[in-house]
């Protein structure tokens, strides 16, 4: 393997492993924002214990995206240094102003929100958790206008060996983006409405707490239906902004060899890469047309016409992306997707339901179902990187050219912190996992709340002296 | 001509100092831990006193460091690869530090709470030093060929001037951490902070005059300012010997803000010497770095410029305000304590 091999195993492992954290905060603060509204406004005690309940839960996964989302703007630097001088102009500033506009607004108002039960009046912690569920969605949108301009660049020029910004509006307009943004963001609030549903439902099941976990039940439902509902919408649309922005991509996620009219979708497909050729497939007519371009006659490029026009205007390179990898994450994340809005709708047909949720067995289904937004958020990032390639930034920098060069860091460097990451993000995993199942269990009892809330209401009388 | 570059690296050198005065003293209390959290409830009361802030004082290296990459990509490039394994040390122990911080009181068994008072230490220790480490070798000068890349290895970094380098640093974060738990925390911290700060300020005091001294012997050629240079390092020592001062007084309040601002005229001091350099190459002087070939676009840097005008005194002001709003003392009593 070479060094840049190396560099993007690294890349991914970090990038995957932070996106196993992020998708939840992107949620769970809205939702944690949401309990804590309906305190406020409702003033039911068990609405502090469910904001305290699921609170706690954020903080303990909150905090690992934080740790790990540092090693990914270093190492732009540390491992792709020449993509960094070729395209920090314009990639620089969206991250530089994710800083300064996001991360600063969650760390300051989320370390309030821990240490202001006591100390703030209720109106202004409310507050506080909203800058902070505004705060990481914030975020996302500025990671992902970078992300974006890698997929479809605009608003820039090539001047030499470099790329400039010549227009920040078209950068954080860029059409790729605008589905992108609500797409990934969506995920994640399924993901925290899943997440909710399988630990109410696991303690649904045991009868205990049923207040404050059919209430949790019902919000994470309804949170997830509505969230999923607009992330398979959404993802229809990025499909038919593929057929302009990235046609390869489509094809290599469909495994079209052939540039097809009225062309079929597959289901399923034994693919022949050698002989350029799919041995076996299901499929479903027209399908793939219609579903590109609403017109189910429509032409769709294949992979072995966009390879001869790419050789045509770039040279001699493979332009074709690994299509196991897409065509096989591509189902995996829609059917995922699909399976999801079902059990959504089930959750919220239970959960308004007269009847009591508790003991019922049917839940059982709900806990391991968890695994199905994270599934499916992997799948979907990897489909995104994998069908880029052998590009870093869609049809101007290969990632072959992107990597720091070898008299540089060498490629032993790279496995050096490699296996440090590895073992540190393992250690990592599994303190997380132990402390998510810990405090899953906790829950806050009624007195302890009540004995809070009489501190508020002194706290609130000292600040206002 | 344009003025942008120059802006930027004001800017880029007063994140960088903000980063090491606030993320300082959190470094400076975790390094702090073993010696002066006795037992487990002490050592509680200090990762308290920084619990509700330590999180947003590191988004000022974040920032710092996305700064770094869009205002000046060939600075960052040549940086961050250049210290590779420096600074995948610094993530790691960066990575520690802060899950210590928020990991340590959520499981009550002995051997968990030491497992990550170890982690603080080792984190806060270990990141500080490569900090110190880091930016001497800036100021001295490493191998970067005519084609902008470090070709210097992993142990020319660790030679004697930048090891001094990374225990200046530490040492001044010691210093500050003890300040700020002595106006954030209750007895018994407080009076051990304050007993360590008033061991240290004059050991620290002359080590930043050595690294003044050890600016002018050992750094490469850096460009015009290095008198002025010179100037921040004496004042940075003046202020601490100030702050020093201020502790026997009990004047709490301004001896952290004097150590605050001589953190911040160090840093100062040490871009002050690099300017209008970024980076200075030990092979040959036209292999220096500047502000003006490692530049983005003028597009980029107006559109940054007018971001951080509006963001900058918005970040600050709310960033004080919940300082202000969380001033009351860190005592032991269990209520307050969230970490």
């Amino acid at each position: 393997m070479s060094g840049t091999n190396l560099s993007q195993l690294q890349f991914a492992i970090t990038t995957i492993y932070h996106f196993f954290f992020v998708p939840l905060t992107l949620g769970l603060a809205v939702i944690v924002a949401i309990m804590e509204t309906l305190y406020v406004v409702k003033k039911e005690p068990v609405y502090k214990r469910m904001t305290k309940f699921w609170g706690t839960l954020f903080l303990i996964n909150f905090a690992v995206g934080v740790v790990t989302g540092i090693v990914l703007e270093f190492q732009f630097g540390m491992n792709w240094s020449e993509y960094s001088r070729f395209v920090g102009d314009v990639f620089g500033a969206p991250l530089a102003m994710e800083g300064l506009t996001a991360f600063f607004l969650e760390s300051v108002f989320l370390g309030l929100w821990i240490f202001g039960w006591e100390r703030l009046s209720k109106g202004l912690h409310l507050a506080a958790i909203w800058l902070v569920a505004i705060g990481v969605n914030v975020s996302a949108f500025w990671i992902l206008a970078a992300n974006s301009f890698m997929q479809n660049p605009v608003g820039f020029e090539r001047l030499g060996d470099k790329l400039v910004l010549t227009n920040f509006v078209s950068l954080i307009t860029n059409p790729y983006l605008m589905n992108q943004f609500p797409h990934t963001v969506l995920s994640g609030f399924t993901t925290a409405g899943f997440f909710v549903l399988a630990i109410s439902a696991a303690h649904l099941m045991k009868g205990k707490n049923d207040d404050i976990f059919h209430r949790s039940f019902k919000i994470g439902a309804v949170f997830a239906l509505i969230s999923v509902l607009g992330v398979v919408g959404i993802g229809d649309r990025q499909t038919k902004g593929l057929v302009t922005m990235q046609p390869m991509k489509l094809a290599a996620a469909e495994a079209l060899w052939e540039t097809t009219e009225s062309a079929p979708l597959s289901l399923f497909a034994i693919i022949d890469e050698k002989n350029e050729t799919n041995t076996f497939a299901i499929r479903i007519p027209y399908m793939l047309s219609f579903l590109a371009t609403n017109d189910p006659n429509a032409k769709i490029r294949g992979l072995l016409e966009l390879q001869a026009d790419y050789e045509k205007e770039f040279g001699m390179a493979d332009f074709i992306p690994n299509i196991q990898v897409t065509f096989w994450t591509f189902r995996i994340m829609v059917g995922l997707g699909f399976l999801m809005i079902l059990m959504a709708m089930i959750a919220t047909f239970l959960a308004f339901r007269k009847k009591p949720l508790e003991k019922k067995k049917i839940l059982w289904i709900f806990v391991p179902l968890v695994g199905a937004p994270y599934l499916a958020n992997t799948a979907g990032w990897l489909l995104t990187e994998m069908g880029r390639q052998p590009w870093v930034v869609y049809g101007q920098m290969f990632t072959l050219n992107a990597g720091t060069p070898m008299l540089n860091v060498r490629p032993g460097m790279v496995i050096t912190t490699l296996v440090g990451f590895f073992l540190v993000y393992g250690i990592l995993m599994a303190i997380d996992v132990f402390l998510l199942v810990k405090y899953s269990k906790k829950v806050p009892d009624e007195s302890s709340i009540l004995e809070g809330a009489s501190q508020d209401q002194k706290a609130v009388t000292e600040v206002t002296k | 001509m344009t003025l942008y570059p120059v802006i930027w690296f004001i800017l880029i050198a007063i994140l960088y100092a903000g980063f090491f005065v606030l993320d300082g003293f959190d470094m400076g209390v975790g390094m702090m831990l073993p010696f002066i959290g006795k037992n487990d409830k002490t050592r509680r009361m200090m990762v308290n006193a920084i619990g509700p802030n330590w999180d947003g004082n590191e988004v000022w290296l974040i920032v710092a460091g996305g700064a770094t990459f869009a205002a000046f990509p060939n600075w960052y490039a040549t940086l961050f690869s250049g210290f590779y394994l420096p600074f995948f040390l610094l993530l790691v122990a960066l990575i520690f530090r802060g899950v210590a911080f928020e990991f340590r009181g959520k499981d009550e068994s002995q051997k968990w709470r030491s497992f990550w008072d170890w982690a603080a230490f080792l984190g806060s220790l270990v990141a500080a030093f490569l900090f110190g480490v880091a930016f001497t070798n800036i100021l001295r000068g490493v191998p970067i060929d005519e084609s902008m890349q470090y070709v210097g290895g992993f142990f020319n970094l660790l030679n004697p001037f930048a090891i001094y380098g990374g225990i200046v640093f530490v040492a001044m974060f010691i210093l500050i951490g003890a300040y700020f738990l002595v106006i954030r925390t209750a007895d018994p911290v407080e009076s051990a902070a304050r007993k360590l700060a008033n061991q240290i300020w004059l050991p620290v005091m002359l080590m930043i005059l050595v690294y003044g001294a050890c600016v002018w012997m050992f750094a490469g050629k850096g460009g015009d300012l290095g008198w002025f240079s010179m100037i921040f390092f004496i004042v940075s020592a003046v202020t601490v010997l100030i702050a020093g001062i201020s502790t026997k007084r009990k004047r709490d309040g301004w001896a952290f803000t004097w150590m605050s601002l001589g953190i911040l005229l160090f840093t100062f001091g040490i871009f002050a010497w690099l300017f209008p350099n970024v980076m200075i190459s030990s092979i040959a002087a036209e292999n220096n770095l500047t502000i003006w070939n490692s530049s983005s676009g003028v597009t980029t840097l107006q559109i940054m410029t007018a971001v951080a005008v509006v963001f900058v005194p918005i970040v600050l002001i709310y960033q004080s305000w919940s300082y202000w709003l969380l001033r009351k003392k860190v005592t032991g009593e269990k209520e307050s304590l969230h970490y």
